[in-house]
């Protein structure tokens, strides 16, 4: 039961991540590129790693690492 | 339009509410798992090292935290530093080895708690009034601080700031409780390092990299070294030597702070087990250690860049580097990390405060055979009014500009002798309860005294950091001497009540299987992480 924190992290930098690329690609700013890249990387690993906790939690029944018991 | 003011675009605007929306989401997602006080107040102690580690370091920072070391960056250069390397991250390494297996083996639900079982009432009663009033305050303060800031930048009035960021956190805190508040600063910690890491980075290349910071910065000494210019006072911006940084700021304000703040204690004791309890502020040493490269690097850049700050204010460097380095888009990732850092502290002390209100206030003094239905209740309507309260204390701050310097100063009285008390409670089966109530009590007075012959002219220091360190010092001194020496005077607990509480009486916590998740291997990963860097910039 309980939340996995890693996956709203993870949706939350998958969202914000992109929104900066974006901008940053229309208004020739690398600083947006480059922090927008690293922010939907991270976003994205934190999505993976929720997600594997969340069917080993599913298959276990048990705890995940990340979230409550 | 201000020097700071900025004008943010819709794709700041479009960060800014997404991020909002997250916050709230993680509140109302949890809202259903709320069924008792355990779950509401402690988080069913229920949460892996990884979480509440990195809580335990983002519950502090707060703005005055982020903004202030900032400022500090400008002002005192890399000295700053000494508040990680010499303050913080030592003081975690003991209260993960030392201190937490009595903290979370003593099933203590929180700090004055403690206290009570191993000193008695009163001892509790001290520390949780204390504690409560001073934690509404501070969080009153967060919040003005915050509020002048985001005026400044964003246009915002001053009750609008408060009411947007009151309003956010006392949704997430009171649907979702300590759990709620963790998570939203764990997801906050990451969102302050990305807002604020490609700022430190932009920072130091428009000077010129490290070697242009240090060939602008060479005409003041100890901007970019830590230890070579603390001989004397008068060598360093800070006006510090060794033995005030070492022990004033290294030894009894950071220990004060980190090993019984029961705002940072309540992340580790929210852990699932021991071992994960230990953990908790040993994994939060490892990015606490590396935070002055995210929050005072950008300072130092500016004073590298000899950047005019408005109205002089340090506290303004770090909107100042967000309104000149980000463009669109970043500036919207900027400001959200500014309010993460807010809201982060801010959540960190009401969470703090319902739980120390409800179980060492409401429990002990008002209702002592509650039901847990009732401390749920309670712990709610503690929520409510422990945000209420922030306002009123923002307000009052706004009406008395000096007042926020005062409850600051206030604070540091009650945290320095409150260390001695738990170093004499937890190392010392021989300390009793009449020895650590008035050791406490001269301790504030003593720091109170310290303070009073300063401003009369009695005593002088080289600055008003010199002025803290050795007033803490001081305060410290006082109630562990008066502690030990009313504790020779009246009679001890029997050793058999003290197990669990005390040191030599209680059997060390077995280690786990695994090497790297020994409290101990960790403890020492940051040990050399901590002397490298000393040693690097010496």
């Amino acid at each position: 039961m309980g939340l996995d924190i890693r996956l709203p992290i993870g949706l939350m930098f998958t969202v914000l991540g992109p929104v900066l690329i974006v901008t940053g690609f229309v208004d020739e700013t690398p600083i947006s590129v480059y922090t927008g890249l690293a922010m939907a990387l991270f976003g994205g690993l934190m999505l993976a790693f929720g997600v594997r906790g969340q069917r080993r939690s599913s298959i276990s029944g048990g705890e995940v690492e990340g979230s409550e018991r | 339009m201000n020097d700071l003011q900025v004008q943010l675009h819709a794709v700041d605007w479009a960060v800014i509410i997404i991020y909002f929306a997250f916050v709230l989401g993680i509140g109302f997602a949890l809202k259903k798992h709320m069924k008792s006080s355990e779950d509401f107040l402690m988080s069913g102690h229920s949460l892996p090292s990884w979480v509440t580690g990195l809580a335990f370091l983002s519950a502090n920072l707060g703005a005055l935290e982020v903004m202030g070391m900032a400022g500090n960056g400008y002002k005192y250069g890399l000295l700053t530093a000494h508040f990680y390397w010499i303050g913080a991250v030592p003081a975690m390494i003991f209260v993960g080895i030392f201190m937490m297996p009595f903290y979370y083996g003593s099933r203590a639900r929180s700090v004055p708690e403690y206290l009570k079982l191993r000193f008695d009432e009163k001892t509790r009663g001290l520390n949780a009034f204390s504690f409560a009033v001073l934690t509404v305050l501070m969080s009153g303060i967060n919040m003005y601080a915050m509020a002048l800031v985001i005026k400044v930048m964003l246009g915002w009035s001053f009750t609008f700031s408060i009411c947007v960021s009151a309003v956010v956190v006392l949704v997430y805190t009171y649907l979702g409780g300590l759990t709620s508040s963790i998570y939203n600063e764990v997801l906050q910690f990451f969102l302050i390092v990305f807002g604020f890491a490609p700022l430190a980075i932009v920072g130091v290349a428009r000077a010129g990299g490290w070697s242009g910071i240090a060939a602008r910065l060479a005409g003041t000494p100890g901007m970019t070294r830590i230890w070579s210019s603390v001989a004397h006072p008068a060598d360093n911006p800070m006006g510090i030597e060794v033995f005030g940084l070492v022990i004033g700021l290294g030894f009894v304000l950071s220990f004060g702070y980190w090993c019984t703040d029961f705002l940072v204690v309540q992340r580790a004791l929210a852990s699932k087990d021991m071992a994960s309890a230990q953990r908790t502020p040993l994994i939060a040493a490892v990015p606490k250690a590396l935070f002055p490269f995210l929050v005072v690097v950008p300072g130092l850049a500016a004073a590298a860049l000899a950047l005019k700050l408005p109205e002089g204010n340090y506290d303004y460097t770090l909107p100042l580097l967000l309104r000149m380095f980000y463009p669109s888009g970043m500036l919207g990732l900027g400001v959200a990390a500014l309010l993460a850092s807010f809201m982060s502290g801010m959540a960190g002390n009401v969470t703090a405060f319902n739980t120390v209100w409800t179980f060492d206030i409401y429990q002990a003094y008002l209702k002592k055979g509650a039901t847990d239905a009732q401390l749920l209740r309670m712990g709610k309507r503690a929520t409510l009014f422990g945000v209420l309260t922030s306002i009123f204390a923002a307000y009052l701050c706004r009406s008395f500009n000096s007042l926020m310097d005062y409850m600051q100063l206030l604070f540091g009285f009650f945290n320095a002798p409150i260390f001695a008390t738990f170093l004499l409670g937890m190392f010392w089966k021989r300390a009793t309860g009449h020895g650590a109530f008035i050791g406490l009590a001269s301790g504030i007075a003593a720091g109170v005294a310290h303070h009073l012959l300063r401003l009369n002219g009695v005593l002088h220091y080289s600055s008003d950091m010199a002025a803290a360190f050795y007033g803490a010092i001081v305060s410290f001194s006082t109630c562990f001497v008066i502690t030990v020496l009313v504790s020779f005077l009246t009679r001890p607990r029997p050793e058999a009540e003290l197990r669990g509480l005390v040191y030599l009486l209680t059997e060390r916590p077995k280690s786990v299987a695994q090497w790297y998740l020994r409290p101990e291997s960790l403890a020492l990963i940051v040990i050399v992480l901590v002397v490298v860097l000393n040693v690097y910039f010496f």
